[in-house]
């Protein structure tokens, strides 16, 4: 579903090289968690795959179902299915968070030929999925994420996730700042959309999410390339040894 | 007076002049205000229109501006609207003149008219300062428009909606308004234009007696072609509140003064305005704030948006008189600068002369935010679209200040309208 080959991409401004030469396939139905230490590339990465115009591919390609993006608009990414969750969900003042939702939902529909989700069934549909992550309704009606606290960030991220039905996932750090019960909710609502035909990429510092998100498959990054992959005991093993190890395995 | 030579009176000049010639028999008035009005005409002729050396006057020269004024008559015939608020009781002032209402409880109406004739309004005629414009025009031209007395402990179940229809010519209107001690009421004022050119003035006088509370919206939606030179004045009388609105999205040429005198202590008085400027339109809020007692606060936020060759200004003088301990007042002028050739001007102001107080100012100027677009585009909003929804944001936000929902959403229907038509 994901193939990054050879990627190499820069800060457009300061023309720094972040991503080296990164290679990664990812499957449909696979859970891959990038990990690595901090600076080695992660959320560039995923703003990279989202289409953020502050970074500049200047070699490589990204394949989505056979296709590269890297031309497309961050809005048609979306449209065809590409999700990030951010590490950082960004405040907007004056725009209801419901308001938000609509737009972005019947975007997506339009940009793909779909009906528009009439306000009814679009009503019924957010407060099923708002229920199962446990998001009071109260805070659908204030400005996106606008006064949220980080767990309720983190859970309208997933919630949008839900409603928009991507086939791609890609989650920045959505561990941070969570505490133990809204890990737990945060987690279960991934876990609700493993399937055979979507693709789920966690990116994390830490092994703590992969225990209740288990990943198919476990990639360290380092300095902007993947220095090495396993399975999810690639994670138990940087937990106990840190990244030291590996690093100089690969130097 | 000006001891400097005259100079030679424009085309809009003589042309008021010339209106009120031709009216000034037909003009309703006892013989005080009769006097009253020759006294302002007679200002008006040796003082002219303000031009940019008359500092109040500095971002909008209305003697360059104002090229010419249409025949002083009632414009082309227009009818009385719907509502902004479904169900709202309606006062129209159609081309200037008084509809007999029917009756809302608690509420004592009549025409402004009478009390022209009966003198009881000669006072209020006046100009408020040298440099007032607006409040000379009105008080030597105006006609018609409504009094209105709110009972005592009185409560409006529902809005009432004040509503001037002009289409073309020339009207001068006035609202007076008496919030009765601990009443509550919430006012829109509405202005409405068609195609043709109009000039129409307008003076709402407001008096929010003791503990009254008062949510007063100014709705100015005039034709492309229409100049509006309107003023509001308020006295806020002890543990009193007036929250006032201004939603300007219409006219060529358009002022709108707000003169408030915050005199009572435990007064509030809250603005909320939303500019929003198109094609070449001038569009000018000036507002005059004085604390002239202790334990007094205000909070004003202008939200603007430009767009195309718009110009724009913002004044806003806070005055705190040496009595006025702990007055906190806050005053924050925002704009949305979305056009190369637009411009706004904020001038904000504070004369403090008491030394116990908080008060505060500041302006920006800003486009959108890229990562507030990226946020949305990762979501699948195109840019365009995306673009509508934060501008809708960034003034909506203001008006979800409103206790009442059905009456935001009826405002954020005509803002997004403006949006949709202009963006």
């Amino acid at each position: 579903m994901l193939e990054i080959k050879n990627l190499h991409a820069r800060i457009a401004d300061s023309g720094t090289e972040i991503i080296r030469g990164l290679n990664l396939t990812v499957k449909a139905g696979e859970v891959a968690a990038i990990m690595g230490p901090n600076g080695s590339g992660k959320s560039t990465l995923s703003y990279i795959l989202a289409g953020r115009e502050d970074y500049e591919v200047t070699e490589g390609d990204i394949l989505y179902n056979g296709e590269s993006i890297l031309e497309l608009e961050p809005s048609e990414r979306a449209a065809k299915g590409i999700f990030l969750a951010f590490q950082y969900p960004v405040e907007i003042p004056g725009v209801a968070t419901m308001q938000f939702l609509k737009v972005a939902i019947n975007e997506q529909r339009k940009a793909r030929g779909q009906e528009e989700l009439k306000t009814p069934d679009f009503m019924r549909l957010v407060k099923e999925k708002a229920g199962e992550l446990k998001i009071d309704p109260d805070m659908l009606k204030r400005p996106l994420n606008v006064g949220f606290s980080g767990g309720e960030k983190k859970r309208a991220e997933i919630l949008q996730m839900k409603l928009l039905e991507p086939k791609l996932c890609v989650l920045d750090e959505t561990d941070s700042g969570l505490d133990i019960d809204a890990l737990k909710i945060v987690s279960d609502g991934v876990n609700a959309l493993r399937s055979p035909d979507r693709a789920i990429v966690v990116i994390t510092h830490y092994q703590r999410l992969l225990e209740h998100i288990v990943p198919d498959s476990v990639h360290v990054l380092y300095k902007g390339q993947v220095i090495r992959s396993g399975d999810k005991d690639l994670a138990a093993e940087l937990e106990a040894n840190g990244y030291a190890d590996i690093i100089d395995a690969a130097a | 007076m000006n001891m400097q030579a005259k100079t030679k009176r424009t085309a809009a000049e003589q042309g008021l002049m010339d209106a009120f010639s031709a009216l000034v028999s037909d003009l309703p008035g006892d013989a005080s205000v009769t006097a009253k009005r020759d006294r302002l005409m007679a200002d008006f002729g040796a003082t002219g229109l303000p031009s940019r050396r008359v500092e109040a006057w500095h971002y909008t020269d209305l003697r360059t501006l104002l090229r010419a004024v249409p025949d002083h008559l009632p414009g082309e015939s227009a009818d009385q609207l719907d509502p902004i608020l479904a169900g709202s009781d309606v006062l129209p002032l159609i081309g200037g003149r008084y509809v007999e209402p029917h009756e809302i409880e608690g509420l004592t109406v009549g025409s402004f008219r009478d009390a022209l004739m009966n003198g009881t309004a000669t006072e209020s005629l006046g100009a408020l300062r040298d440099d007032d414009a607006i409040g000379r025009i009105n008080g030597a031209f105006v006609m018609d428009g409504y009094t209105l007395k709110l009972a005592a402990d009185a409560e409006l179940d529902k809005l009432v909606e004040l509503q001037s229809v002009q289409n073309g010519g020339q009207a001068h209107g006035r609202f007076s308004f008496e919030a009765g001690s601990g009443s509550r009421a919430t006012i829109i004022e509405r202005h409405t234009g068609g195609e043709t050119a109009g000039l129409t003035s307008s003076v709402s006088e407001i008096d929010v007696a003791e503990g009254a509370d008062l949510v007063w919206i100014i709705v100015q939606e005039r034709g492309l072609e229409d100049t509006h030179l309107a003023q509001l004045r308020a006295k806020l009388a002890k543990d009193s509140s007036l929250k006032l609105f201004v939603l300007n999205m219409g006219g060529k040429l358009v002022r709108q003064e707000v003169d408030v005198m915050v005199e009572g202590e435990g007064a509030h008085f809250d603005l909320r305005a939303i500019n929003l400027l198109a094609g070449q339109s001038h569009t000018d809020l000036t507002l005059t704030l004085g604390h002239v007692v202790p334990h007094t606060t205000s909070q004003e936020i202008v939200r603007n948006v430009v767009l195309d060759r718009a110009r724009g200004a913002f004044q806003g003088q806070i005055r705190v008189s040496r009595e006025a301990q702990k007055t906190d007042a806050q005053m924050a002028c925002n704009s949305l600068l979305l056009s190369d050739d637009g411009e706004f001007d904020a001038k904000p102001e504070l004369e403090i002369f008491a030394d116990d107080v908080i008060c505060a100012h500041g302006a920006t100027v800003i486009d959108l935010d890229p990562v507030h677009l990226f946020y949305l585009a990762a979501r699948g909003v195109p840019e365009k679209i995306a673009r509508a929804l934060l501008i809708r944001g960034f003034v909506e936000e203001l008006l979800d200040e409103l206790d009442d929902e059905a009456l935001t959403d009826a405002l954020k229907t005509r803002v997004e309208g403006w949006l949709d038509a202009h963006v």
